[in-house]
Order: structure tokens, then C-alpha cells, then sequence
């Protein structure tokens, strides 16, 4: 298609959206304006039905429970299926690494950004825990927590590099941790039927409203989405580094072969 | 005096998304799109989501664009294994 018809099917295809948009806009209720009755009963009914203090947790490992089971299984599957992309594949293996050491140079972390860093990981992982212990009774729980414990992991890797990463958290610890994670989401709603209730339902004490010990389950499956997100997390990165470090081991074995 | 910050956050937030599509060199991308991470958090929370907004921090202004760094750097290695690869084999 020639330029001016592309123009003009696109000012055609903009003036309409133009129009329904604004159409759209005019009929939205004034700003603040909530009309939806399920916020208003959910405020009101989630502290004494589910003795919490965070009213998204309720909703979001309660009231909409399985829903949650379903998206934390897009992050199960998104994580294998990036692991599956990133599997090694035999090209590169057999193809030898290249001389032009600027392009693969070993990109050296300056001092102070590891010293910044290492000073950040207690911080950061103390704080990734404190969200997931707490989701039921502040903002943030499991997603959130899992995300900031990650986010430590990665610290200690600019901090002290992928050997020290390793040593920390072993391959196959982050693939177990995130498989017990996902899985312990569903044995937490199995429970609830082996116990003679319905998939999901509290089922043990819930405790008086905000303290730790409270909400039920509310805090278990907390418990169990951080570990699982931190884990995912974790099994993406340590792809993603893996193949870098690969074609670096290359690159230094050559180096090695012509210096002997 | 909220709402004129709440006005200004969704400016800001309008501006970076602009800023965001704008950039095109993605390894300057993934560096305004953390930026931009961070705006939506302030957004968030100040429309009293702190939960979103957390979790608007952690992945938009943390995950996010190390993955995309991460698969910056992959391709890159790529790239260059390939390149050498048909310097070889002429």
C-alpha cells in the first residue's frame, strides 16, 4: 500500500476511535465516584469473616482464591517456559568463542557498586520476608514479598558475582523451592476438602484480628506464593546467567590454550 | 491538594509512557521503562492501591528491566558467536 492510502486509512482509523473514545469518556462516572457494591461489602464484611486487616489479601487468597491458583500457574509456566527457551542449544556449544575481547570482556563491577549492594542484601532480604509474613495484615503478601526476595538474590549476584550466587542459593534449590511454592497453594486448598469443607476454605483457627497468628490460611499461602515467586524468580535468572557464563568459560579457555 | 498530585502523577505517567515508545535504542529502554515503573508505583499509591504499588515497584521498576537487560545480553552473545562463527567458515 502506497504512503497517502496508509495515511488515509490510518486518519480514518483515528478519527473513529477519536470519536468512540470521547463517547466513552463522557459517559464515565465523575472522578471518585464509586458505584460498584462489591468494595462497600467486601469493607465491611472481610474483617470479621476473615479476620483480617489487609482486605486484598482476602479477596486474593479467599474470596477469589482459585482465581489466584490460576494466575500464580501463569507465572509457573511463564518460568518453565523461559527456561525451556533458554535451554543450551548444541550451535552453541560447538561453535568456538570469539577473539575480540572487548565484545565478551568480563564486565568488572566497580567497588563501590558492590559495596553499595552487599550493604543493601540483609536490608532487602529482611524486608522481602516481612511483606510475605504480612500480607494479611498490610499491603503487599506473597507476589510482592516473593519479588523483593528476588531482588536480593540478585544483589548478592552484583555483589559477589555468579560463583557466590551459586553457593547461596544451589540450582536446584530455587527449581525445588519453586515447584513446593506452587504446589503448596493447592495442598493448602486440598486440605480444606480432606477436612470435610470446600477446596480452599479456612479451615484452621483464625486468630484475633491483627496479629501474626491470624486470617487462617490467609498466611500460608502467603508463605507459599513468596516462596514460589522468589524460587521462579530465581530459576529465570540463574538461566539467563548460566548462558552468559558459558560463552565467558569459552572465551577464557581459548585465551588460556594460546597463552600455553 | 492530593488531587493535584494525583493530576500530576498521571501526566508524568502519560509524559513516560511517551518517553518509553520513544526511546529506541532498548538498552536506554530498559532504563526509562524502570523510571516509568516507579511512576506508575507513585501513581498507585497515592490512588491508595498500596498493594498494587508494591508490586507496580518490585516488577516494574526491579524485574522488568533486568530481564529485558538480561535478554539484551543474550542476544548480544549471540550475535557475536554467530558473527565469529561465519568469519570461520567463509
Amino acid at each position: 500500500m502506497s504512503v497517502p492510502a496508509r495515511r488515509l486509512v490510518f486518519l480514518v482509523a483515528a478519527a473513529g476511535f477519536a470519536a468512540l473514545f470521547l463517547w466513552g469518556l463522557a459517559g464515565l462516572p465523575s472522578f471518585g465516584n464509586y458505584q460498584g457494591p462489591y468494595g462497600d461489602i467486601l469493607n465491611r464484611v472481610a474483617v470479621p469473616q476473615r479476620h483480617v486487616t489487609d482486605v486484598v489479601a482476602a479477596v486474593n487468597f479467599d474470596y477469589r482464591g482459585v482465581d489466584t491458583i490460576g494466575e500464580e500457574f501463569i507465572l509457573f509456566v511463564s518460568v518453565a517456559g523461559v527456561a525451556a527457551l533458554l535451554r543450551t542449544e548444541r550451535a552453541e556449544i560447538d561453535v568456538e568463542p570469539p577473539e575480540d575481547e572487548r565484545a565478551i570482556r568480563r564486565a568488572e563491577t566497580s567497588d563501590a557498586v558492590r559495596a553499595f549492594c552487599f550493604a543493601l542484601i540483609a536490608p532487602t532480604i529482611v524486608l522481602g520476608w516481612d511483606i510475605v509474613a504480612h500480607g494479611h495484615l498490610t499491603p503487599g503478601g506473597g507476589f510482592q514479598g516473593g519479588a523483593i526476595l528476588a531482588s536480593g538474590l540478585v544483589l548478592i549476584y552484583l555483589a559477589g558475582g555468579y560463583k557466590t550466587l551459586r553457593a547461596v542459593s544451589p540450582e536446584e534449590g530455587a527449581d525445588v523451592a519453586e515447584a513446593i511454592g506452587a504446589g503448596g497453594f493447592v495442598v493448602i486448598g486440598l486440605a480444606g476438602l480432606i477436612a470435610g469443607a470446600a477446596f480452599l476454605q479456612d479451615i484452621i483457627p483464625l486468630g484475633p484480628v491483627g496479629l501474626l497468628y491470624s486470617a487462617g490460611t490467609i498466611p500460608l499461602i502467603n508463605l507459599s506464593v513468596g516462596i514460589e515467586v522468589a524460587g521462579g524468580f530465581l530459576v529465570i535468572l540463574s538461566e539467563f546467567l548460566r548462558q552468559a557464563l558459558q560463552v565467558r568459560a569459552q572465551a577464557d579457555a581459548r585465551k588460556d590454550q594460546e597463552q600455553a | 491538594m492530593l488531587e493535584f498530585v494525583q493530576a500530576g502523577l498521571l501526566a508524568l505517567v502519560a509524559l513516560g509512557g511517551l518517553g518509553v515508545v520513544l526511546t529506541r535504542d532498548p538498552l536506554r529502554q530498559a532504563v526509562v521503562v524502570s523510571v516509568y515503573g516507579l511512576l506508575l508505583a507513585l501513581l498507585f499509591f497515592t490512588f491508595q492501591a498500596p498493594d498494587v504499588a508494591l508490586s507496580a515497584l518490585v516488577i516494574g521498576a526491579v524485574i522488568l528491566p533486568l530481564m529485558i537487560l538480561l535478554a539484551l545480553a543474550k542476544v548480544r552473545g549471540h550475535e557475536i558467536v554467530r558473527q565469529h562463527a561465519e568469519e570461520q567458515e567463509p
